[in-house]
């Protein structure tokens, strides 16, 4: 990531000496940073100030006192526990599912004429569906699988097998529905990494007597797990963060973390616990900045090898 | 021999071919045998599985009586108020999202590239901060915030149009990625130094200069705000506001045919919408793309 229009060019004094005088300098400088305040102010208090409202919140009584209190209620609560690790266990399955789907995906997709059709349907197709997340793709597995979907009609008049109408509403059927979206993201944040491979390294390997297997042990394997690892990263998050389809497929619940979360918030909380939602909040942030920052780590090191 | 390939050896068949190695020669013919078997399975299996459910929508919401198909739900979705109100609040907020989105970072992002390129790292983390922050947990610090302009700002403060100032948050990250790809595409510097040096001010610099080189970026930034406020369920839904998605959840319990065609409709806007930007503005929507993150 090296910055590209930063050069000198941009200190040039061109701009600045129309303005004259000796001491405009740090007027200007003042000037400089002053521009960029009304962007400042806005996210402090769009987003800086209720991520410290949370975080605050979570240490605090109902009468704004100091407490461990919701902490404590976190780490003990069982159902707490329970949901927390859920949504581990749901972000881990889907992220490594749509990994390997996805990324096998891109691969397929690569061959094709980068400004082909059928590439750029796929993308187009990804950048929609990766944001089709929610109620319409819950909607859309209820046509489909749900009592009355198309799959299911269709396996119980050809088979014997009837099939559980609850199973969308398990945690595996949260997987099903979760991976869906899933793997277009993971196309669209895989896609440039496999675009940077270099027809030059596979020649060099296949000079050096080197097959497929060579190439992808020694050479592919090693330059795209930054990448990999790096979007199995973001995937977790993406999952983990996930409210909208959850919340549309279960609608009476608090099993995942953000699902606990909306029950907290619509529930008559009981007295001296209204901060525990700022505690279960707090949690998804401390989880999701731990990964993100392995994320940007990570990100770091695979950009070593893009142009 | 029948590893997947990948690109390289696909590309090698074509390209590699003016190298003329004899031996490589029946290899060559086997490989893309079975890099075509392989690929041909991928796409089957992947894109089946992301293709199913969109038929499933189709198939649902064309069910007539006695296995007949028709419209009917189509034609349906207007004869419900409440999804008229959700549709006209979710496209309002999504105009109003893109035009404070755009006032808010296009001369910000400019003006860091050009007076202040030590505080574009800053910029750059505050952008992408949203993706770090989930949006429920977002709400829950935002939630009070919203009750007091409820409560002290009338029917302005009530108003579902509100969620504009959050909606823009939400699409900081997305929207930074696409303009920032444009910047970094064109010598903005010099060419502010150059406006600047033939006396324009900064208004105009900005608005006739810098924007017209960076339409790719604005206009993907567009769409993908537009994609994200149309999708937005959280929020809406937990500060009670009747946008387009909460509309079609709540009428799902009713008539679940109308909410799956107002739904495909819905995807079906968005598949072209970003299908056109791809076509037009090559590059800039797969550029942007890979911000994408949280389809909540």
């Amino acid at each position: 990531m090296t910055d590209l229009v930063s050069p000198p060019t941009t200190t040039s004094p061109g701009v600045g000496s129309a303005h004259g005088g000796a001491d405009s300098g740090r007027a200007r400088r003042i000037g400089n940073y002053a521009g960029l305040l009304p962007f400042h102010a806005y996210v402090l208090i769009f987003l800086v100030a209720p991520t410290l409202i949370v975080t605050l919140g979570a240490f605090s009584t109902s009468s704004g006192g100091f407490t461990l209190d919701n902490l404590d209620t976190l780490l003990t609560r069982q159902d707490f526990i329970d949901a927390f690790v859920a949504s581990i266990e749901l972000s881990v399955v889907t992220a490594i599912a749509g990994a390997v789907f996805g990324g096998l995906l891109a691969w397929a997709v690569l061959r094709g004429d980068p400004n082909g059709l059928f590439r750029q349907l796929v993308i187009a197709g990804a950048g929609v569906l990766a944001q089709f997340g929610g109620v319409m793709l819950a909607f859309a597995f209820f046509a489909t699988v749900g009592p009355r979907g198309f799959v299911v009609q269709i396996i119980e008049s050809a088979t014997p097998i009837s099939v559980d109408p609850l199973w969308l509403y398990s945690l595996t059927g949260l997987a099903v529905v979760y991976t869906y979206f899933q793997i277009p993201l993971m196309v669209i944040v895989f896609l440039p990494s496999l675009d940077g491979l270099r027809q030059e390294w596979y020649d060099a390997s296949a000079s050096l007597g080197g097959g497929a297997w060579a190439f992808w042990r020694y050479v592919g394997g090693p330059i795209l797990a930054p990448s990999f690892l790096g979007a199995l990263l973001l995937l977790f998050t993406n999952a983990f963060s996930a409210y909208a389809t959850a919340a549309a497929i279960i609608s009476q619940g608090c099993t995942l973390v953000t699902l606990q979360i909306a029950c907290q918030m619509q529930s008559e909380v009981v007295l001296g616990q209204e901060n525990v939602g700022k505690a279960l909040a707090l949690g998804m942030i401390v989880i999701v900045s731990v990964v993100m920052a392995i994320y940007a780590l990570i990100q770091r090191r695979a950009s070593r090898w893009a142009k | 021999m029948t590893t997947p390939q990948g690109p390289i050896g696909a590309a090698a068949a074509e390209g590699g071919a003016l190298l003329a190695r004899p031996p490589a020669n029946s290899r060559k013919l086997r490989r893309p045998l079975g890099q075509r078997i392989a690929r041909t399975l991928v796409l089957v299996i992947v894109l089946g599985y992301l293709i199913v459910p969109l038929y499933g929508m189709v198939e649902f919401s064309t069910r007539g009586d006695y296995g007949s198909r028709s419209l009917a739900s189509y034609a349906a979705i207007f004869s419900y108020p409440d999804m008229i109100t959700g549709i006209t609040n979710s496209l309002e907020i999504a105009v109003l999202t893109v035009v404070g989105m755009l006032v808010l970072l296009v001369p910000t992002m400019v003006w860091t590239v050009v007076r202040v390129p030590r505080m574009r790292r800053v910029v750059e983390f505050l952008c992408l901060l949203p993706l770090a922050i989930p949006a429920i947990v977002l709400v829950v610090g935002i939630a009070p915030l919203y009750q007091w302009m409820g409560q002290h700002l009338g029917a302005v403060g009530a108003s579902p149009l509100t969620l504009t100032l959050i909606d823009i948050i939400l699409v900081l990250p997305y929207s930074y990625r696409a303009i920032d790809s444009s910047l970094r595409s064109i010598d903005t510097a010099t060419l502010s130094d150059a406006a600047r040096s033939l006396g324009a001010s900064w208004p105009r610099t900005i608005l006739q200069v810098i924007v017209p080189n960076i339409r790719g970026g604005i206009l993907s930034a567009s769409v993908l705000t537009i994609a994200l406020v149309l999708g937005e369920y959280t929020i809406s839904s937990l500060l009670s506001f009747n946008t387009l998605q909460v509309v079609i959840f709540l009428l799902g319990k009713r008539d679940p045919y109308v909410s799956v065609a107002v739904s495909f409709s819905a995807l079906l806007f968005g598949f072209v919408l970003l299908f056109v930007i791809s076509r037009f503005a090559p590059g800039a929507a797969s550029r942007a793309g890979r911000a994408v993150e949280e389809p909540s």
